[in-house]
C-alpha cells in the first residue's frame, strides 16, 4: 500500500465513527489548549521581561563595584575599619548600605583589565525637584543610560549623548502634573531641576525635553538626562568639594565585547574580582526574576501535560474499540496481502491523525481566546504595566506542542495497533 | 497432462495441545488443475473451511507441504507471502466483508490499493470489474446500501479486481435466496470457464458441489471421497 493512501485511509476511517471521535479529540483539545495557553504565558511574560532588559541596560556592558568585606557597618568578625572613601551607594541593597568609591585610579584600572572595552563611571545625582514655568515642584530621581541602552518612548526622541546640549527625557507620570497639555506638547520645552551641592546651596539647571519615556517594569519614575546634563547636575552637585575629592563614584559600567559567551563574561568577572571589583550584567540582576516565572510556568506546563495523559487514554480506548469493530476488515486486508508492519502503520497513523486535530484545534482557539483576553486585561488588570502582552505565542513554540501531542497520541496508539498488526486473518474472518 | 497449480501432499494441521489437541485435517493429499472447479463440501467441523485456509496460505499447516505452481510455499515469508496472496487469489466470503460505510468503488479497488497500484489505474479497473458484474451504476453507493446480491456481486467484483488465478468461495451462496444465488453461481462458473479462473468452492449445498467440475468430500479432516462430477 502506497503511503499516500495509507494516510488517505487512517484519515477517512478517523471519520467513519463521528460521535467518538469528535469526543477523543475534545479531550485531547483540553490538554493542547491548556499547554498552548500556559506556555503562552511563559512566552508572553518572558518577551516582556527582555523588552524591559533594554531599557535596564545593554547586554554588553556590566555595573562594577568595589568589592566590600563588610557593608553594613559591621563584619562578621567585629565592626569594620572606616574607610575614608566609603560613599552611600546608589545601587539596590539594604537600606544604609554604602559602598567602596571608586576613583579616577580604579577606573583606569579597570580601563586596563582584559576584555574591558570601555569604562563609564556612573555620576550618580539626587536632585531635589523638577518644575516647569514655575509650577509646582515635583521630586525626582535621576536615571543614567549607558551607550547601548535604549527607552521605550511614547513621544520625542532619545536624548543624544554626544550632544552639548542639556537634554532630559521624562516619563509619561510626570507630563500633566507639571502642566503640560500632552506627551507631544511635552517636548521641546525647558525644565528646571534643581540640586543642593555640599554646602547645602540649591543650583538651578535648565534642560530642554527631547522626549518623553513609556514607564516600564524597572524605574517607573526616572528622569533620564543626557551625558552633558548629568555632568551639570554632577558639577553642581559637587560645588565647594574639594577637586580630588569630586571625582568619586558608586560604580562604573564596563561595555565588553558585543555577543560574548556565558564562558567570556564568567571569565571577565574572575578578572574584575581578582582586581578586587564586583562586575554584575542585567542578566544576573534579572536573572533570580527569570527563573521564577519558568518555573511556575513549568508547573502550569505539567498540569497541561497531565491532561494531555489522560487524553492519551482517551486515544487508547477509542483505538481499541476501533480495532474491536473492524476486526473483519482487519482480517481481510491481512488476507488480501497487507503486510502486519502497513496495518501497524494505519493504526497508528489514526491516532496520530487524531492527535493532530486535537493540538491543531487546541492551539487554534488558544491564539484566539489568548489573544483576547490579553487584549482585554492590559486595558484594565494590567494598565500599570504597559507594553506586556500577557499571553504571547512563538510560532516555533506552537508547532513544537502541536508535535508532542502528536508523539503522545502516536505512543497511545502503539498497543491498539499493535493489537490489529497481530491479528490472525483467520480468526478474524471465522463466523459459524 | 498440465502440471497442478496446487499441490498438496500428506497435510495435517491440529489445533492445541495435550488432551486438548484437536486435528483439523489428518493427512490430506490432492492436485487442483489450472481452470478446474473443485467443490470441498463436508459437514461443519469436517476440517473444510481449514483446508481452504491452508490452500490460500492464510494458515500454515502442521506439517506437509503445500506447492503453488510448483513453489513450495513454506518457503514464502513476509512480503513475498503478502505479494503472492493479493496477486493470486480472489476471495468471496459468505459473510461479504464489505466496509459498510465506503462506496462500493473503494470496496471493490481495496486489493489494488494494497498492491500500491495508483489512483486512476485502481478507478479504471475498478469500474471496468463493477460494469462487467453490471454494478457501474452502484459505484458511487454506500455498500451497505446494497441488496444482498448486488453486495455478493460486489464481492466478486472485488475478488476479480486483481486478474487473480484462482478464486476461493467460502459459501458464496450462503446468504443468499435461491434465486440470487443461482445468478452469482452462473458468475462465478463463467468467469471460471470464460477466463480459466481455478474455482475452489467451499459448500455444504449439494447443488452448487454439483455443478463444479470435481466434488472433494471431507469427513473428520480427510478425503473420503475425491470424484469428478458428470456435469
Amino acid at each position: 500500500m502506497r503511503t499516500t493512501d495509507l494516510i488517505a485511509s487512517a484519515v477517512s476511517s478517523t471519520f467513519r465513527s463521528k460521535t467518538r471521535t469528535i469526543l477523543t479529540i475534545l479531550a485531547i483539545f483540553v490538554g493542547a489548549f491548556t499547554l498552548t495557553i500556559t506556555n503562552g504565558l511563559g512566552t508572553g511574560i518572558n518577551r516582556y521581561i527582555d523588552d524591559t532588559v533594554t531599557s535596564i541596560g545593554a547586554e554588553d556592558v556590566m555595573t562594577v563595584t568595589k568589592t566590600a568585606d563588610a557593608t553594613n557597618g559591621i563584619a562578621d568578625t567585629g565592626p569594620a575599619e572606616y574607610n575614608p572613601d566609603s560613599i552611600a551607594s546608589g545601587q539596590p541593597g539594604p537600606p544604609g548600605a554604602s559602598v567602596i568609591a571608586l576613583t579616577p585610579d580604579d577606573i583606569d584600572t579597570l580601563g586596563g583589565i582584559d576584555g574591558v572595552l570601555a569604562v563609564d563611571p556612573t555620576k550618580s545625582v539626587s536632585a531635589d525637584y523638577i518644575e516647569y514655568a514655575d509650577g509646582t515642584r515635583y521630586v525626582l530621581s535621576i536615571g543614567s543610560l549607558i551607550p547601548g541602552q535604549t527607552v521605550q518612548l511614547a513621544a520625542g526622541a532619545e536624548p543624544d549623548g554626544d550632544s552639548p546640549e542639556l537634554q532630559v527625557v521624562l516619563p509619561v507620570s510626570y507630563i500633566e502634573p507639571l502642566g503640560f497639555d500632552g506627551d507631544d506638547e511635552a517636548v521641546g520645552k525647558t525644565v528646571t531641576i534643581a540640586v543642593t551641592d555640599a554646602e547645602r546651596t540649591q543650583h538651578l539647571v535648565e534642560a530642554t525635553i527631547v522626549g518623553v519615556a513609556e514607564p516600564t517594569l524597572a524605574g517607573a519614575s526616572s528622569v533620564i538626562p543626557n551625558a552633558a546634563l548629568t555632568d551639570a547636575l554632577f558639577s553642581a552637585q559637587n560645588t565647594g568639594v574639594p577637586t580630588d575629592e569630586q571625582q568619586r563614584y558608586a560604580s562604573a559600567s564596563v561595555t565588553f565585547a558585543d555577543g560574548a559567551t556565558d564562558e567570556a563574561v564568567t571569565g571577565l568577572k574572575d578578572r574584575l574580582a581578582d582586581a578586587g571589583y564586583t562586575g554584575t550584567t542585567v542578566a544576573d540582576q534579572l536573572g533570580s526574576f527569570k527563573t521564577v516565572i519558568d518555573a511556575i510556568v513549568l508547573v502550569l506546563n505539567a498540569f497541561a501535560v497531565i491532561a494531555l495523559l489522560a487524553a492519551s487514554f482517551g486515544i487508547v480506548n477509542t483505538l481499541f474499540m476501533s480495532v474491536q469493530e473492524r476486526t473483519r476488515e482487519i482480517g481481510l486486508m491481512k488476507a488480501m496481502g497487507m503486510g502486519s508492519g502497513r496495518v501497524f502503520s494505519l493504526f497508528s497513523l489514526e491516532a496520530v491523525f487524531i492527535g493532530f486535530l486535537g493540538s491543531a484545534i487546541g492551539a487554534g482557539i488558544a491564539i484566539l481566546a489568548g489573544t483576547a483576553l490579553s487584549a482585554a486585561l492590559s486595558g484594565a488588570l494590567l494598565a500599570n504595566l504597559p507594553g506586556l502582552t500577557l499571553i504571547a505565542f512563538d510560532p516555533l513554540s506552537i508547532v513544537w506542542i502541536i508535535v508532542l501531542v502528536m508523539g503522545i497520541a502516536f505512543v497511545a496508539g502503539t498497543l491498539p495497533a499493535a493489537r490489529a498488526a497481530r491479528a490472525d486473518p483467520v480468526e478474524s474472518l471465522r463466523y459459524e | 497432462m498440465k502440471a497442478p497449480i496446487i499441490s498438496v501432499t500428506d497435510v495435517r494441521k491440529s489445533y492445541g495441545r495435550g488432551a486438548n489437541r484437536f486435528d483439523a485435517l489428518r493427512g490430506v493429499t490432492l492436485e487442483i488443475f489450472e481452470g478446474e472447479s473443485v467443490a470441498i463440501v463436508g459437514k461443519s467441523g469436517s476440517g473444510k473451511s481449514t483446508l481452504m485456509h491452508v490452500l490460500a496460505l492464510l494458515d500454515q499447516p502442521t506439517s506437509g507441504s503445500i506447492e503453488l505452481e510448483g513453489v513450495d510455499t513454506t518457503t514464502l515469508r513476509g512480503r513475498a507471502l503478502n505479494r503472492t496472496r493479493n496477486k493470486t487469489f480472489g476471495f468471496v466470503f459468505q459473510q461479504f466483508f464489505l466496509t459498510a460505510g465506503s462506496s462500493v468503488l473503494d470496496n471493490v479497488v481495496l486489493p489494488m490499493k494494497i498492491a500500491g497500484v495508483g489512483r486512476a489505474e485502481r478507478k479504471r479497473r475498478g469500474m471496468a470489474a463493477l460494469s462487467q458484474l453490471e454494478l457501474a451504476d452502484k459505484a458511487r453507493n454506500k455498500a451497505v446500501d446494497l441488496s444482498g446480491g448486488q453486495k455478493q456481486r460486489s464481492v466478486i467484483a472485488r475478488a476479480l479486481v486483481n486478474d487473480p488465478r484462482i478464486i476461493f468461495a467460502d459459501e458464496p451462496t450462503g446468504n443468499l435466496d435461491t434465486s440470487t444465488g443461482g445468478v452469482v453461481e452462473d458468475i462465478l462458473f463463467e468467469l471460471n470457464r470464460e477466463k480459466g479462473i481455478t474455482l475452489i468452492i467451499v459448500t455444504h449445498d449439494e447443488d452448487l458441489a454439483a455443478r463444479c467440475d470435481r466434488r472433494i468430500q471431507i469427513r473428520d479432516g480427510l478425503i473420503i471421497d475425491d470424484e469428478a462430477v458428470a456435469a
